[in-house]
């Protein structure tokens, strides 16, 4: 699976696509495939204030529960209420399964997160140990 | 991985078919391979396939091996056939458990227990340690036997294909012995631990007839889409059927009253360990708590070690297991709450992650396989 080089990543599974001061946010698909069958989604409010690697929600599987990290600050815009009813949409493609949207307050946040391929290698050297 | 986890002889095997690993019990054991639901719903509509080689086999021999099984065990084996098994428990003398267990009366002087993983060790030298004084003697063949557990309603039509036993024959919790495979003098067992129905074979442990066996198995399944399942999926079915785990609603901590296993447990036959302590329990009126069943009645997922409160946000108890049931598609748990709670139809709040949610007390087994025809 490729990670889009459009995104930047987290070291806790998250992507961010920012587009000006907008920015989607999901799981990456490690992060899904590691919790397999994804059965919940706890979405933040509309309105709601995020902080950059502050939880805003979380995704559970049968298995476990795993937080959600916020990969940058800023005010919740839009959430993807389609996971409510079908979660599983996460599994069938979680680079296209946006959890939220945020209004950034610093877009030069989204410098520090990491490219595609560091993530690819943190991955890598990750399931190493 | 430490290099002490230990691993069946399939080893190689789950890891070709892509299963994901785990640490179980000190075993390096595959939780699923395609997807724990599917897998899930593989058993309750047709079959799959488990490794089940981690859990241990006991064996006693010998004119005193009865009088040992009733004085280790809650369950009455006297009343046992040769060729019958029943589901049964080791208790520490305060009546709580070592361990819950399967008891298989191979002939008048000859039974087999199989126990758990984890416990094995521990289990295996409680056994030793209070079998000491009975004229028989006791072997672990553990490490001999890998264990298959064919689970589903498909579970006789693909196995019938590799056996010259008529299964039909074989009532739930009966066993038989016969060719499997073309292996001679195979253990073959009607049971398992998904709330279906099923048969649990044990063929020599050896990687070359384990794999044989392994994929002679999934290869007659195919016409039913047989799935390896992984312990992801033994977990969520055997929730559904409300069949206890150890560590959760069985533990050296919890007694047999208060697990609702009294029905194995028979205090009339005599004495045995644990027995002086739970005729107390129940002279005394009961166990404080029960383990009940919980539906979630609001949108959430209770999970091990939540709080159960009550109608005033009091803890008033926790939750041994939760997970979403993938059969039922509702949000399931077994836990422990007091005893004037534990009525079905009694509205309680599960704490998730800080927030009350509501649940209610139901009926347990929360699934029950349907007769067969």
């Amino acid at each position: 699976m490729a990670y889009p080089t459009k995104y930047r990543y987290t070291r806790e599974h998250e992507w961010i696509d920012a587009n000006g001061n907008t920015a989607s946010i999901g799981i990456t698909e490690h992060a899904q495939d590691s919790l397999g069958d994804i059965v919940f989604v706890e979405l933040p409010r509309v309105g709601e204030k995020v902080e950059r690697g502050k939880v805003f929600g979380s995704v559970e599987s049968v298995k476990a529960v795993s937080d959600l990290y916020a990969p940058a600050s800023g005010t919740v815009s839009a959430v993807n209420e389609d996971l409510t009813s079908a979660p599983e949409k996460i599994n069938a493609d979680a680079h296209a399964a946006w959890i939220m949207k945020i209004e950034l307050s610093d877009p030069g946040e989204i410098e520090s997160l990491l490219t595609a391929d560091a993530y690819e290698n943190y991955v890598k050297e990750e399931s190493e140990h | 991985m430490p290099e002490t986890l230990r691993k069946t002889a399939l080893n190689s095997i789950h890891r070709l078919l892509g299963a994901k690993m785990v640490e179980f019990g000190g075993w390096d054991m595959p939780v699923e391979y395609t997807g724990l639901i599917a897998e899930h719903l593989a058993v309750r509509t047709g079959v799959g396939l488990f490794d089940v080689s981690h859990m241990g086999d006991i064996q006693f021999r010998g004119p005193g091996s009865l009088e040992a099984v009733q004085h280790i065990s809650m369950n009455d084996a006297s009343r046992l056939q040769v060729g019958q098994a029943q589901y049964s428990a080791m208790l520490y003398p305060q009546g709580t458990f070592v361990d819950d267990l399967i008891v298989h009366r191979f002939s008048d002087n000859d039974y087999l227990l199989v126990i758990n993983a984890g416990t094995r060790e521990k289990d295996y030298n409680w056994v030793r340690q209070n079998a000491a004084r009975f004229d028989c003697h006791v072997s672990d063949y553990s490490d001999y036997y890998t264990q298959l557990a064919i689970q589903g309603p498909k579970a006789e039509a693909t196995l019938q294909k590799l056996t010259n036993v008529d299964l039909s024959a074989i009532k739930f919790y009966w066993f038989a012995w016969g060719t499997v495979c073309g292996l001679p003098n195979t253990l073959i067992a009607r049971t398992g631990y998904t709330g279906e129905d099923g048969f649990e074979i044990y063929v020599p442990s050896d990687a070359l007839t384990s794999e044989r066996v392994w994929n002679e198995v999934l290869e007659s399944g195919r016409e039913f889409d047989i799935r390896p399942c992984g312990l992801g999926a033994r977990n969520t079915l055997r929730l559904e059927a409300a069949l206890s785990l150890y560590g959760h609603e069985i533990s050296e901590t919890i007694n047999v009253f208060e697990a609702g296993l009294d029905r194995f447990c028979k205090l009339e036959k005599g004495t045995f360990i644990g027995s002086e302590a739970l005729k107390q329990v129940q002279a005394a009126g009961g166990p404080e708590r029960k383990l009940v069943g919980l539906e979630v009645v609001e949108r959430g997922i209770a999970r091990e070690g939540y709080r159960v409160l009550d109608e005033q946000g009091q803890t008033m108890g926790h939750v041994a297991s939760g997970s979403p049931a993938p059969f039922l598609k509702k949000n399931i748990a077994l836990a422990f709450v007091p005893r004037a709670c534990a009525e079905p139809g009694t509205e309680v709040a599960v704490e998730i992650r800080n927030n009350p949610v509501k649940a209610k007390v139901v009926p347990l087994p929360f699934y029950r396989k349907p007769k067969r025809a």
